[in-house]
């Protein structure tokens, strides 16, 4: 099985959905997790972080770095969905507070991560895209805008890192619709069908569950993955694939 | 790092699960059984070639056929022996593929006809013929090994980039088949760059070094069969549960 031991990893957006389901797959295969959320959390190793503040991220690391004295592991989970996001109705606000999240977020992640990571000989980095990182929707401008964002940026990232030889790694996870926080809220306001209408979009029929992702996020930061960089990955039921 | 469980009682992923593997010989396919043995699993290895090394140490886990992939007969057989020996069938992995350089121009349809029998029939004809059994297991995956080729152009690759894109849109038609007649079955391709195998080898031997440093990926090195073989048994387990008809990609970063 894969082992992370002796690995520290940084997860944001660990207090729920995927990024919660990621933190603890990873710890559970061994790995030092630092968990990183909007929210405060009273434990250890839990670190409350706007991603969109570039001042904390600088902080964060620096944190880890003394702490730990490496960080091997980077998974950028944090990431928001606005209502009211069709391209008519979405106001500055949604569309800003959206980019700030989901893609400087995860930029900022990656260029204050990469030092570090470069620093113990490399590591390896998951972001968040989603199946709206590859076909549009209609109702969720900001939101599919921000996650091709995130898609190319880790293409980039990739070829950079590569370029650099410094032994980091950078992929895309690109999920279908998961059973999170953030999905069963988001159904909540809908009209009674519209989840077998959405599972209906899967041709598996279903809605993912955070473990199914999470278990994509441990294949591509361990060393099974090696030589895979500037991917992108679906655990979508088929979603993408008519 | 990954820690095998040999010898202790702790459950390896893939035991009691029993795997087709073709082009078992050598390369991505050889190295694909042998993990997928490592975790358990019987292997049934198939290749054109008339022997496969190395897999009388797995006993009564695994058997070589001499196998066409070309022939829908030969594949029909094939699973009816599996049938017959062990019941079940959990994975295929459909490895076996030729490459054979050549520009549109310059292709001769014997040459067309012969990279798209290995490569396209090859992959068809047995999703075909193992479908029904791994239905009849309760479910499995399939994995067709298709290229970084079948994802991108290279204007000396006309009938191997064709045959490769072929197979990755034949994945997620088997893919969406399974899903739409509730087979538990998931069907997924790999692209891999450009990997340390015989075929690869030996291609590259007859190219110019300029050529080869054109073909060089940006992590700046070959991937190694093992690394392929990786992905291959993770998309075959559980683990990869919500993943079908997707394709991986395996390159150091080439399509990126």
């Amino acid at each position: 099985m894969i082992s992370l031991k002796g690995k520290v990893a940084l997860v944001t957006g660990a207090a729920s959905g995927l990024g919660a389901a990621s933190a603890l797959l990873l710890a559970q295969h061994g790995a030092q997790v630092v968990h990183a959320d909007l929210k405060p959390w009273p434990e250890e190793d839990w670190h409350a972080i706007d991603v969109a503040s570039e001042a904390a991220w600088r902080e964060l690391v620096s944190h880890i770095v003394a702490k730990f004295g490496r960080l091997d592991i980077l998974v950028n989970a944090a990431g928001i969905s606005l209502e009211g996001d069709t391209v008519l109705e979405c106001t500055a606000e949604t569309w800003q507070r959206t980019m700030a999240v989901n893609l400087d977020g995860t930029f900022l992640g990656c260029k204050h991560a990469i030092p570090a990571l470069s620093a113990g000989g490399g590591g390896a980095i998951v972001n968040f895209g989603s199946v709206l990182s590859q076909v549009g929707d209609g109702n969720a401008a900001a939101y599919v805008a921000s996650k091709g964002g995130v898609r190319l940026l880790t293409r980039s990232i990739a070829l950079h890192c590569a370029k650099a030889r410094n032994n980091v790694r950078c992929n895309l996870v690109c999920p279908g619709y998961i059973l999170t926080p953030m999905v069963e809220e988001w159904l909540k306001g809908l009209p009674a069908g519209a989840r077998g209408d959405l599972e209906a979009r899967h041709p598996m029929k279903r809605l993912g569950r955070p473990e199914e992702v999470a278990e994509l996020v441990l294949y591509l930061v361990s060393d099974e993955a090696t030589a895979v960089t500037g991917g992108e990955f679906n655990a979508d039921g088929g979603f993408t694939a008519w | 790092m990954i820690q095998q469980e040999k010898g202790n009682t702790a459950m390896a992923r893939f035991d009691g699960h029993v795997a087709i593997v073709t082009g078992g010989a050598s390369g991505i396919g050889r190295a694909s059984w042998q993990r997928l043995a490592d975790e358990g699993a019987t292997v049934v290895v198939t290749d054109i070639a008339d022997r496969c090394e190395g897999l009388d140490d797995l006993g009564a886990r695994g058997l070589f056929v001499q196998h066409d992939v070309r022939s829908r007969e030969q594949w029909q057989a094939l699973v009816e022996t599996v049938r017959g020996r062990w019941g079940r069938l959990d994975i295929l992995v459909n490895s076996a593929g030729i490459l054979r350089e050549g520009t549109v121009e310059d292709t001769d349809y014997e040459t067309w006809r012969q990279v798209m029998a290995v490569n396209v029939d090859g992959t068809f004809w047995g999703c075909q013929a193992a479908i029904p059994l791994m239905n009849d297991s309760g479910g499995g995956a399939i994995v067709n090994v298709s290229s970084v080729s079948g994802l991108k152009g290279d204007a000396e690759l006309a009938a191997y980039d064709a045959s490769k894109g072929a197979v990755r849109l034949l994945s997620k038609e088997v893919a969406l088949f399974c899903a739409s007649r509730n087979y538990p079955i998931r069907c997924n391709s790999v692209h891999p760059g450009v990997v340390e195998t015989p075929m690869v080898t030996t291609f590259l031997e007859t190219m110019k070094l300029s050529d080869v440093a054109d073909w060089s990926q940006p992590i700046g090195r070959l991937i190694r069969p093992a690394e392929v073989a990786g992905m291959i048994a993770w998309l075959s387990s559980s683990a990869a549960s919500l993943v079908t008809g997707s394709e991986f990609t395996i390159d150091g970063g080439a399509t990126a």
